[in-house]
């Protein structure tokens, strides 16, 4: 299902350092729409640096990244998200005080008239509520109340608004950043149905995850790192399994 | 709100881990309690003060309390938008006072309301604006700081400009109305704190720079990621608090047809404790106008009851700090009570 298309991101021949630290090594990727790409190493291993470099954070030091074949300039996260990379990271960048609905066009408004500065516009509250009630529903996302604070809402409704947030606006890549790190197994296994949804919808997905049944349940393909060098790159299998932790940590197999 | 606030944590989590139901019901009462709690305390200390004073109600007193309440409550909301960031103003108190002496000089000099009521506005917001470019340009990690500093240099600012370093007499007629005069026996101070709340009503719900107000707020950081203009939108609310305090200036200044460098005196902390005691959050974020309205004038209501009932003014400070000291106390309940709401829905998640 990767051959017949084309990338939708290319990572290519990415390095970075911090100091006298290597961190990313001539590192290559791609990622296709409708699959999803699990992004696997130890800590340390170079994926965080290689996400925050593909999301705007860090620049790289040399290498180039391309969307959709087009080389893109990716300089801070505005530019990453103007190009259509959304990333959920481990703190969800929720606004607690907010609704789920708010949230969602937190910075990003929907309001009139045009000819204002953004900030002096009207917000069209009911089209914001509207549209993203219809995003959660699509995305099968339950939420106990609409209009309630996320604060009065769990870790893993609280992941489902970040992801589901990130659809909405991602246009190439959903990136996400330990989803179930902070969940237990139920909310976790929503949160798996939402990845599994936005794969469905032809999104590209690339999952960091320390969890290898997730990966093998979920991954269509698995990068490998290991400090800061692609170490290897295969389909996850329950067979292979074993062979995916052994280049996780380096040992000979 | 004693009451209410010391119950609900025994009930909430005590039945947690047994009889689910119960204790989510507990906790969803004790939040919409606490939610109404400042309106209800309000409602309720206005029932027992009319039963001890007869004269509470009256209409001349009830309309002295809303002219003594005026100038809390238009500063107020614009503490209140600072305080939705995170931030404090310190400075108000001082800013209305330098605001009334630049007034009563431009009163001296020209004799004119409309450049009297500019000067003192123009005053108020450009407090305000050192206020907020000092806060965010200077990196300053709190504006705590130098809205303090604000605060001495505006009192110093206002009593060096006053002559004879004292109160000025004389206000322009027009300024005398609004701060001092009533249309059908309603104070016209009314009309300006009605004015007030309901622009920023409108700014603050119906628009997207509100919105921003309450994103940098909630979440700092995730505001900046997603791309609000946290620095302009920081600025702006101390532009507007400094603006707040230039109208409670011309309110002020009109009622007593005068200027001093020695008005505002402790307006900081009434405005402070307005916003907290209405129920404002002070970790930002929290909140709305209804909140800074109703802690005003639980302020006044108190200061005005306890002169009716001839109580000594050093229990009017005792009072209020204790009731302050109730409502930091409620706002850190109900975050305790979010969190047990956060963990009933994880367990319920099927």
């Amino acid at each position: 299902m990767t051959t017949t298309t084309d990338p939708v991101l290319s990572v290519r021949n990415a390095q970075k350092h911090f100091g006298a630290v290597h961190a990313l090594k001539d590192v290559s990727l791609q990622a296709y729409r409708g699959e999803v790409l699990a992004l696997l190493g130890d800590n340390g291993a170079g994926k965080s640096t290689l996400i925050k470099c593909v999301s705007g954070v860090h620049g790289l030091d040399a290498g180039e990244i391309f969307l959709d074949g087009e080389r893109a300039d990716i300089r801070t996260p505005a530019s990453a998200r103007r190009a259509g990379i959304e990333t959920v990271y481990q703190d969800l960048a929720l606004f607690d005080n907010l609704t789920p609905a708010q949230n969602f066009y937190c910075g990003r408004e929907i309001a009139s008239p045009s000819w204002l500065p953004r900030g002096l516009r009207f917000l069209s509250h009911r089209a914001m509520d509207q549209e993203a009630a219809r995003v959660l529903d699509r995305l099968k996302v339950k939420l106990p109340k609409f209009d309630a604070p996320v604060a009065l809402m769990s870790g893993g409704q609280r992941q489902a608004i970040a992801v589901a947030r990130a659809t909405v606006f991602a246009r190439k890549v959903v990136i996400l950043d330990e989803p179930t790190a902070a969940l237990g197994l139920r909310e976790s296994r929503k949160v798996l149905d939402l990845i599994s949804q936005l794969r469905a919808e032809g999104n590209a997905v690339i999952l960091i995850t320390h969890n290898m049944e997730h990966v093998v349940e979920l991954a269509d393909r698995a990068v490998v790192l290991r400090q800061g060098r692609k170490v290897g790159e295969l389909k996850p299998t329950r067979a292979n399994q074993q062979e995916l932790v052994s280049l996780i940590v380096g040992a000979e197999t | 709100m004693g009451e209410l606030v010391s119950e609900q944590p025994e009930t909430a989590p005590s039945g947690g881990s047994s009889h689910r139901p119960t204790a989510s019901l507990g906790v969803t009462v004790g939040l919409r309690l606490l939610a109404i709690g400042p309106l209800l305390v309000l409602v309720i200390l206005i029932g027992a003060i009319s039963l001890l004073t007869p004269n509470f109600l009256k209409p001349i007193n009830v309309s002295n309390i809303i002219a003594q309440t005026a100038v809390i409550a238009i500063v107020a909301i614009g503490q209140h938008l600072v305080i939705l960031t995170r931030g404090i103003d310190l400075s108000v108190g001082s800013n209305l006072a330098l605001s009334t002496v630049v007034g009563g000089l431009v009163y001296l000099g020209t004799g004119s309301a409309p450049l009297v009521i500019l000067a003192i506005l123009l005053t108020g917001a450009a407090v305000g604006a050192f206020n907020g470019l000092a806060f965010v340009y200077g990196r300053l990690p709190h504006p705590f700081i130098i809205t303090l500093a604000t605060l001495s240099i505006c009192r110093g600012l206002a009593l060096e400009l006053a002559p004879g370093h004292t109160t000025m007499r004389g206000m322009p007629d027009v300024i005398q109305a609004i701060g001092g005069a009533s249309t059908f026996g309603i104070p016209n101070s009314f009309f300006v704190v009605l004015g007030v709340v309901v622009i920023a009503l409108i700014m603050t719900k119906a628009m997207v720079w509100g919105r921003w107000i309450y994103a940098v707020g909630g979440a700092p950081d995730a505001a900046r990621q997603m791309g609000i203009p946290v620095k302009g939108v920081l600025v702006s609310t101390y532009v507007i608090s400094g603006l707040c305090a230039g109208i409670g200036a011309v309110v002020l200044a009109g009622r007593t047809a005068a200027s001093s460098p020695l008005y505002g005196n402790l307006l900081e902390l009434d405005t402070i404790a307005a916003v907290i005691i209405g129920g404002a959050s002070f970790l930002g974020g929290r909140g709305h106008i209804g909140h800074a309205l109703v802690g005003a004038v639980t302020i006044g209501v108190i200061r005005n009851a306890l002169n009716l009932l001839n109580v000594d003014v050093f229990f009017q400070m005792i009072a209020i700090g204790s009731i302050i000291v109730v409502a930091v106390e409620a706002d850190v309940l109900r975050n305790y009570l979010e969190s047990r709401v956060r963990v009933l829905q994880a367990t319920r998640t099927q």
